[in-house]
Order: structure tokens, then sequence, then C-alpha cells
């Protein structure tokens, strides 16, 4: 459990390694298993995932504090949370194109697919509801997406090796992916009491 | 007839979890027991057919360029009307399901659904759609619930009711009701869909 107790880097290991948001969290499962294919896309997803968490969790946690909690409408964060982060990648992926055109080409597609992606959604929540403050907010979303990050690059490396490894008929594609999944969930379960998080 | 094909295309043809792959976060989460399995399947049910009915009710008044904002407005009413009526009428399944009520609104069936069938259909034939899908997506849930509660827990629990008890006899295998199980079950389940799909 996360509270603002904690200093800053239990906060960013839970976040990375004891509570991994893919392989223990069970957050962002389509784009881990749909854009893992090779490791120089999985890196590009994994900066872009970065980027826009810790933009998205500092506005929901600022639209939380200011306009939420005080007028007493916590009933309408979900909707608030979802259309707030779906116009910031927008605005985002405008500014970039636009300022930063080399960085675009490279993470450009990955921008619209992250509006959907629950993992942002889900720091977001998890943010609230550990009642964290600011500072603790974005190191908390630093930790979550470092964590996507590192899943997403070791399983994209494990699956180009198993392109060419002999799998069963029936297992190929899917099957083999999802089992290659658990047996690194099974390796992140050895985080799991690390300096008693 | 092409009714009845729409309602059992989710079922198994088209399965969301098993075939199209869409939805796994909920499907792999919540799924350490029956009970909770099923619980999210309901909750996601409840969501895709009432913002299908409501999509395609609008279908013609919504201008393109903006359809998605909307869309997901439809959805997450929905979702926090099922996400406060859970944890008034159930507060133990609500506990146990946590973030991931909320977090139906970012599910790429429901939206998935809500563009690719409801924004051109019928009001009629996207209630039967997402009848179909939503029976698909919580049948899948349970199925991999009672199989890993099964193994894990040596119990089997549905609608709050033990149904079955392996007794003390039964030496669980705690790994799958923990998170590699959920993975490690799917892929197994996927495979022998393949196998069956092929014959």
């Amino acid at each position: 459990m996360i509270t603002n107790d904690l200093s800053w880097y239990f906060i960013l290991i839970s976040a990375l390694l004891v509570n991994n948001i893919v392989l223990i969290r069970f957050l962002a499962l389509c784009s881990f298993f749909g854009v893992s294919s090779k490791v120089e896309t999985s890196v590009g997803m994994g900066f872009a995932v970065m980027f826009v968490m810790v933009m998205a969790c500092s506005m929901s946690w600022a639209i939380y504090e200011f306009i939420l909690a005080p007028y007493n409408l916590e009933f309408l964060r979900t909707a608030a949370f979802i259309l707030s982060i779906a116009a910031l990648v927008q605005l985002e992926e405008l500014y970039i194109r636009k300022m930063l055109p080399e960085l675009y080409k490279q993470m450009g597609i990955f921008l619209p697919l992250i509006t959907t992606n629950c993992a942002i959604l889900g720091a977001a929540f998890l943010a609230i509801d550990y009642k964290l403050n600011f500072f603790n907010t974005i190191i908390y979303a630093i930790g979550v997406s470092g964590g996507y990050m590192i899943a997403i690059i070791l399983f994209a490396g494990i699956r180009e090796r198993i392109e060419l490894a002999p799998v069963p008929h029936y297992f190929k594609g899917y099957p083999i992916a999802f089992i290659t999944a658990s047996l690194m969930s099974l390796a992140f379960l050895g985080f799991s009491h690390l300096f008693g998080l | 007839m092409s009714t009845w094909k729409e309602f059992t295309k989710g079922i198994l043809k088209e399965n969301p979890v098993l075939i199209l792959v869409i939805g796994l976060c909920p499907a792999l989460a919540v799924s350490s027991s029956a009970n909770d399995g099923l619980g999210m399947g309901i909750a996601s049910l409840f969501v895709l057919v009432m913002s299908s009915l409501v999509v395609s009710a609008l279908r013609k008044v919504i201008p393109s360029a903006i359809r998605i904002p909307i869309f997901i407005i439809i959805i997450s009413t929905f979702v926090t009307i099922i996400d406060y009526v859970m944890h008034a009428f159930q507060p133990e399944l609500y506990a146990n399901l946590g973030v991931f009520v909320p977090l139906i609104v970012v599910n790429c069936l429901v939206l998935g659904r809500a563009e690719a069938f409801a924004s051109k259909n019928s009001v009629w034939l996207s209630v039967v759609d997402a009848l179909g899908m939503g029976v698909g997506f919580a049948l899948a849930l349970t199925v991999l619930g009672a199989i890993r509660e099964m193994l894990g827990n040596g119990t089997l629990t549905l609608f709050n009711i033990e149904m079955l008890n392996f007794g003390p006899s039964f030496k669980p295998a705690l790994i799958m009701i923990m998170p590699p199980g959920a993975f490690l079950t799917l892929g197994f389940l996927m495979a022998l869909q393949k196998r069956m799909s092929e014959k």
C-alpha cells in the first residue's frame, strides 16, 4: 500500500517492480500484447506512455483537488478524467507535430493509441485512491510508466526470439505469448514484499 | 435468423476475449474467482448494452467528427451508474473488483462495439449484438475464474453460493489465483480453442 508517509524512492520502487503495472496489476495489456513484436517500437511506446502518464496524472490530480473535491463532484471523476486525458493527448499530438517534428516521426503513431491505454486512467485513479500529494503523484506516475517500459521491452525481446523457436502448432501466436507473460509475471512475483512494500 | 446470428457470434465465433483478444485487462485481473469474474461480466454487459442502445438511437444526430468524445461521455455515464449501484448493493464484490469498475470506461470492447457496430446499425440489431458480445465476455471471465478458483483454491463459488468444495485432502496450487496463473490459464484456453476450431 502506497501512502504519503513513504519516502519517494520507496514509492518509485513499489510502482516500478513490486506492483508492476502490467505483470502484477494487469493494466495496459492491450498495448502490451499488441505493440510488443519488435524491441524498437516498444521502446517508442514506452517513452510515449511515460510522457503522457506524467502529464495526465498531474492534470487529473489538479482537476480532482481544485474542482471536483471542493464542490462535492467526486461522482464525475470517471467522465472528467477520461475526457481531459483524451483532450490532453490531442493537444500533445498537435504540439509535438508542430514543435518537435523529429520526435513526432518516432512516436507519432503511438499517441492516439494512448487515449485508450487503461494504465493512464488507472494510474490517475490509483493516485487519487492512495491520496498522494502532488510531488508523490508525479513520482508515482514516473514509476508506473517506467515499470510499463521495463515489462514491454523485456517482453518484446523475448518475443523476437520466440519467432525463431519451434513452437507447437496450436500454441503459435497469442497462446505462447500469454505463457511467456505468465513466466515473466512469476519472475516479478519474486519482488513482492521487497523492503516490506 | 440473422438476429440469432448476430447474437451467437459474440459467444463463440467472435468471442471478445478468446478470439478478438480485447478487454484483456479486466478479464485477467478479476478472474481469480468465478464469482468476481461473473460480477465483472455482468457489470460490463450492462454498460455494453445500454451504451450500444443510446449510441445507435442517436447515430443520425451525432456529428462524425466528434463522435468518439460523445461515445465516451455516453459510456462513462453508464459506468458511473454501475459504479455507484455496485458500491451500494454489493460492497464486497465492489472491494474485490476495485479500480476495474471505473476502468470499464476504457475497455476497448465497449468503445469498439459503439464505433464498429452500434453507430452503423439499427437499435434492435445493436442491442442484440451488444447482448451477444457481453454474454460472450461474461462467459469467458466466468470460465477463466472457475478454472483458476478450482485449481488454486479448491472451491467454486457462483452468485455468492458455494457450489463445489474439493475438501481438505485437495492440495491447491496457489500460483493459479496469483497473477501468473491468469496469463497461463488464458494461454492454454486459447490454444484449446484454436485446436477445437481447426478440427
